[in-house]
């Protein structure tokens, strides 16, 4: 059978095949070799069908099926920025390092372009996400041609950062593959605020390699807000190590489809994972996040909690796994997925996913997918607030509630923000 | 002011109220006592538009309005308020916006200017030390981690503000100990004059000790089946409902 999913695939090989002497490391022969690694992988593969069990919610036909191929000019000159969040960002355009438009200076570590820097990439480049792990990443590997380096020494405070992509519509299809790489040493602590906006007929790829060392603190805030013409498929590969911390927390809302793939392992003893969220669609769109925790080590504990809100004809995905080694004693795991129903065109998809092979462990999980409570919705009538009114004050509240958890205010107000631009904008007009 | 003529509903098909004749008149309190299953709270519920609840017959007017016609913000903003019985808890929705909201949400609805945040924060400090809460629980989520009796001085404090021409009390004294029954009965009785009234739901005689009303009337199997003065609720304490029906 000739999957239609083969074009797609085919479409970006062959671009891979007549850029590779162009692409960043194009002289560096470990990476021509991951590069090439990663054809042969995605060549093998092809984009993720249904038949996938990890896709088995999610379609990629109509990315699959698109054109991207027409390889990207650089876009120059001005370019209107989401409002500062903090002092110094990263900033890149359809996937590209555009340092007149970035504020580093004075930083204590070395953050900037990747493409670069790829000396100081070589040790972890590919390290957490391996081309042959999932086909998204092996496109990514294939075809990136920037992305951020961050990489914090010991016992570093990197304080709050900006990391912005902004996709430029050229009036055609196109596709970028960022690649990022956090690295936190010992000890270090560092807070992103990721905010991902753009419109046109475009694929954005992201793949993030993140490793947080023993004791230190990473905090990952993500605003994927591009428009409904955008295709996000972002994956994320996270080491935890002893004492350490990774919080995640992603908001998104806007584009047509957007996949929030995470996997982190917990490597070390009492390191501990968040990943929290609020992901919402209105009419037409698709969000999917899916998780994989890995309990590698006694001791550990991960939360998660995420809340969906689908308007109009729209579908929501959350699909979590929990893997307990059997070295992992006293896991304390806990998983939350929660779904607001504002249409009875909508659709979510839940699939929680426990597996453990250690005896001392605390894990549980809780799903629950419902329309606005009409207890609640009444009493707000009651006491004279019009329906439409206290029906927004009601999913306001179940969003908020997401952000709760959020200690950093900075990074809450930033994703407050999202969450009532999302409503007022789209899902209040649904 | 409330006229409730030959009223009958039902829920779900099954009939629940089976003709409610009552008259409270300006400025009086009225009290209606049954048993459980007797209809009381399907009475406050029809009377206050809850979902669910169908009218089969008869007619309920509030100062000239068919209220039964009426979206249920709309009763409100009319002046009729209702005290739940078991308050919802709103996480998420701050007690502070939520009472501003519905306050200025009935305010425009009637032509008025609304609050604005430090103007509504001064009424609603001073409403709240008359019922002895704590500036703390405007902070909270609505009624989230409330006691029993922190949540029904809420409904009280939502009455206070909301300042209703009429006010349905659905077995408010549910649950409550004697000082958080003293509070609520203050806060009701602060209330009135001649231009409020009140119908107090209950089971118990106890509330009635203070908030004293004008006329008690026996609700059972979904009728009126006796009204009179104050002293029919002590004769109710001493012979019970089934004694009432009995005579009745």
């Amino acid at each position: 059978m000739t999957a239609p999913v083969a074009t797609g695939a085919a479409g970006f090989l062959a671009r891979y095949e007549g850029l590779k002497d162009h692409l960043p490391g194009a002289r560096k022969p470990w990476l021509n070799a991951l590069r090439a690694d990663a054809a042969v992988h995605f060549a093998a593969r092809g984009f993720p069908t249904r038949r996938i069990e990890q896709w088995k919610y999610t379609d990629l036909a109509p990315v699959a099926q698109a054109s991207f191929a027409e390889p990207l000019t650089m876009v120059e000159g001005a370019i209107a920025l989401p409002v500062a969040n903090a002092a110094h960002r990263a900033v890149f355009v359809d996937g590209r390092f555009r340092s007149d438009l970035s504020t580093l200076d004075g930083l204590a570590y070395r953050v900037g372009s990747l493409a670069q820097d790829l000396n100081a990439a070589e040790p972890f480049l590919g390290a957490l996400a391996k081309p042959g792990s999932e086909p998204l990443v092996a496109l990514n590997t294939m075809l990136f041609e920037d992305g951020i380096l961050i990489d914090l020494p010991e016992g570093v405070d990197g304080g709050l950062l900006e990391l912005v992509s902004i996709a430029v519509d050229p009036g055609r299809p196109f596709a970028f593959h960022p690649r990022h790489l956090v690295r936190l040493g010992a000890g270090a602590r560092l807070t992103v605020i990721e905010t991902a906006t753009g419109r046109g007929q475009c694929l954005h790829n992201p793949v993030f390699e993140i490793e947080v060392a023993e004791g230190a603190t990473f905090t990952h805030g993500r605003m994927l807000q591009e428009e409904a013409t955008v295709f996000h498929l972002s994956t994320i590969y996270a080491t935890i190590a002893a004492g350490g911390t990774y919080d995640n927390f992603t908001v998104a809302a806007g584009p047509r489809l957007t996949r929030n793939e995470i996997h982190a392992a917990l490597t070390g003893p009492k390191a501990a994972c968040h990943m929290n969220g609020a992901q919402m669609a209105a009419d037409g769109q698709h969000v999917d996040t899916t998780t994989a925790l890995d309990h590698a080590a006694p001791d550990c504990a991960s939360r998660q909690t995420y809340k969906t809100v689908l308007a109009g004809r729209s579908r929501g995905v959350f699909q979590g796994k929990i893997f307990v080694h059997q070295v992992a004693q006293k896991t304390d795991g806990y998983q939350m997925n929660q779904a607001l129903l504002l249409s009875e065109d909508a659709e979510i998809d839940s699939k929680p996913q426990l597996e453990i092979y250690a005896d001392d462990v605390k894990c549980s999980h809780g799903a629950t997918v419902g329309a606005l409570d009409a207890d609640s919705l009444f009493y707000l009538r009651s006491r004279g607030i019009p329906e439409s009114q206290a029906k927004a004050m009601l999913v306001e509240a179940f969003l908020h509630e997401a952000v709760e958890t959020v200690t950093d205010e900075t990074l809450r107000a930033a994703l407050t923000r999202a969450l009532d631009n999302w409503w007022s904008r789209q899902g209040k007009a649904a | 002011m409330l006229r409730i003529e030959g009223l009958t509903a039902e829920i779900d098909g099954k009939q629940i109220l089976k003709g409610i004749d009552l008259d409270v008149p300006t400025g009086e309190v009225h009290a209606i006592m049954g048993p459980n299953g007797s209809g009381k709270s399907t009475l406050s519920y029809v009377l206050s538009g809850r979902e669910g609840y169908e009218v089969t017959g008869g007619s309920a007017t509030f100062n000239g309005h068919d209220i039964l016609a009426m979206e249920p913000e709309e009763r409100a903003a009319a002046g009729l308020f209702l005290a739940f019985q078991y308050p919802v808890e709103l996480p998420g929705v701050g007690n502070a916006t939520f009472l501003r909201t519905a306050l200025n949400a009935q305010r425009k609805a009637r032509g008025e200017s609304e609050l604005d945040a430090m103007q509504f924060l001064k009424l609603a400090r001073e409403r709240m030390k008359a019922l002895s809460m704590s500036d703390d629980m405007l902070k909270r989520g609505v009624n989230v981690g409330f006691s029993g009796g922190e949540k029904k001085r809420n409904e009280i404090l939502q009455m206070a503000l909301l300042k209703p021409s009429l006010a349905i009390l659905d077995e408010t004294d549910s649950g409550l100990d004697i000082d958080a029954l003293k509070i609520v009965a203050d806060g009701v009785n602060a209330m009135r004059g001649p231009d409020f009234s009140a119908l107090v739901i209950t089971h118990y005689q106890r509330l009635l000790d203070y908030i004293v009303p004008d006329r008690v009337h026996v609700l059972m199997h979904g009728r009126i089946v006796k009204s009179g003065g104050p002293e029919l609720a002590q004769e109710l304490e001493a012979q019970g409902y089934a004694a009432v029906q009995a005579a009745a």
